[in-house]
């Protein structure tokens, strides 16, 4: 039986308590959002946080999808099954219906939440490749008020991000552009299982020409989670096959991926190359 | 931590640790054993119990979490000693077989078709993704689950 080392146990009853919380426990404490994958790393003792600051009573501040001053708000408590069926979202962003859908088991969706995809910050995680193609912002909360950071320098590195022990992550904002389409391509072993690989693309297309785009990679060691220069290609070409097939080649050929026990390196590479071609065709297809 | 959690329809109060999981919780403090629990990586779903009715592994809940929610497990899907269809389905179309994955199947499939009378063989098979049955099963599962809808249309 595996059980978590002990901890002392907060409820956080707003935002500005959280934070408080998180100062009065130090850097030994730690949020605790859907606890996915906090709580089994605690059972495996790869993790063991001196006091847990519980963030489930905050729906009303940090669960809300909106529209709002030309931005999609997502909620950092926003819980997988939630993004999933929120038809505000994933009508202007199909990247992530098609994301949420190969996330986890709908079990695990019910609990996880988005804030703590983003802050776990594993190397293949599935939506910090989404929120790097969508360019969004992080907006994060601490003792000094509100600040935002570009989605593409959250992480730092492995389980790494620009989230301070003092601070919370709130919302994840996306700029909303007419004439944008997205999609998501993943590989997995089996259902609801982390990547073997996976791209997401979105493609902004004006006047017969593509004039934004962004890649997001995961689990092939992108950095950043994205692939800038197979971007640069984009810009300026018509959205059509060769151009893809040629973005594909450039993002493969900047990435890192290690082998494991999901595949070998040169395969993940592969997959990285045909998974970023078809979702910017199928991203293409949606504008 | 004093926690008080309402299971099946009653409430409880009992000092615990914070590290203490719900599924130890109702297995070993109330002795509601139909909830299993059968990995540690949350991978196998056979502890799934519905928390404010959604559905959750609760190997990967701690009880002070469910303080002051409600809880239900396989225990309470049965109405006035009258078993719940999809129990009855699973006793038709012989869905149970060592019966170990069988608490969490009862109550994913009754969250589905909470929300979905009618589900084709494509959306059970996606609800039941997240509970693992090592007796692979599933086509058997399935036909139970189908089994109730078709029964709750009919009544
Ligand atoms: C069986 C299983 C399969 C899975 N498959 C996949 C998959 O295919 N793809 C995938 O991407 N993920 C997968 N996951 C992970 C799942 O998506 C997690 O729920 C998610 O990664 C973490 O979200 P959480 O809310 O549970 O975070 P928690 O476990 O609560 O937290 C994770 C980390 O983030 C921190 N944190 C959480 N919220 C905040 C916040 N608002 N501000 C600051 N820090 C915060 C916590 O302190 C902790 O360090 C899987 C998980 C399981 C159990
Ligand atoms: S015991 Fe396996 S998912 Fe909970
Ligand atoms: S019936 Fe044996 S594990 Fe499913």
């Amino acid at each position: 039986m595996q059980v978590p080392a002990t901890f002392e146990y907060e409820r956080a009853d707003s935002v500005p308590h959280a934070i408080a919380l998180l100062e009065r426990y130090g850097p030994e404490a730690r949020i605790v959002a859907g606890g996915h994958s906090l709580i089994p790393m605690m059972k495996l003792r790869l993790a063991q946080p001196e006091a847990l600051i519980d963030i489930n009573g905050l729906a009303g501040e940090l669960g809300r999808i909106a529209v709002e001053g030309g931005e999609l708000a997502v909620g950092a408590l926003v819980r997988h099954a939630e993004l999933l069926e929120s038809e505000t979202a994933t009508d202007l962003f199909p990247i992530f219906r098609d994301a949420e859908r190969v996330i986890a088991d709908p079990i695990v969706r019910n609990r996880g939440t988005v804030g703590g995809s983003l802050c776990q910050g594993d190397p293949s995680e599935d939506l910090p490749a989404v929120f790097a193609a969508l360019r969004a912002t992080a907006v994060i909360q601490g003792p000094g008020g509100l600040r935002a950071v570009p989605v593409r320098e959250f992480h730092r590195g492995p389980y790494e991000t620009a989230v301070e022990p003092n601070e919370l992550l709130v919302q994840l904002r996306v700029p909303v552009t007419p004439g944008t389409g997205s999609a998501y391509e993943k590989v997995e072993r089996r259902a609801g299982d982390w990547p073997v690989a996976a791209a997401g693309a979105v493609l902004t297309v004006a006047d017969g020409v593509i004039t934004q785009a962004g890649i997001g990679l995961t689990a092939v060691g992108a950095e950043n989670f994205c692939a800038p220069e197979a971007e640069r290609h984009l810009i300026g070409r018509p959205p059509a096959a060769e151009a893809f097939a040629e973005a594909g080649r450039i993002a493969a050929g900047h990435c890192e991926p290690h082998a494991d026990q999901r595949g070998p390196a040169d395969y993940k590479r592969h997959l990285a190359a045909e998974l970023t071609r078809r979702a910017l065709t199928r991203a293409a297809g949606r504008i | 931590m004093r926690i008080t959690v309402t299971v099946n329809g009653q409430p409880h109060t009992r000092d615990v640790e914070p590290r203490l999981l719900l599924v130890h919780f109702l297995r070993d403090e109330l002795d509601l054993t139909g909830t299993h629990w059968g990995c540690d990586t949350s991978n196998c779903g056979v502890c799934t119990v519905r928390l404010d009715g959604v559905p959750v592994k609760s190997c990967t809940v701690l009880a002070v979490m469910a303080d002051g929610h409600e809880v239900t497990t396989v225990e309470g899907l049965e109405r006035d000693g009258e078993l719940d269809a999809v129990q009855k389905g699973f006793v038709e179309c012989h869905g149970l077989q060592c019966g170990f994955c069988t608490p969490g199947m009862l109550l994913t499939a009754r969250w589905l078709l909470d929300r979905d009378p009618d589900p084709d063989e494509g959306r059970i098979r996606e609800a039941i993704s997240g509970q693992l049955c090592r007796c692979t099963g599933y086509e058997n599962i399935v036909r139970s689950i189908r089994w109730a809808a078709e029964q709750e249309a009919r009544s």
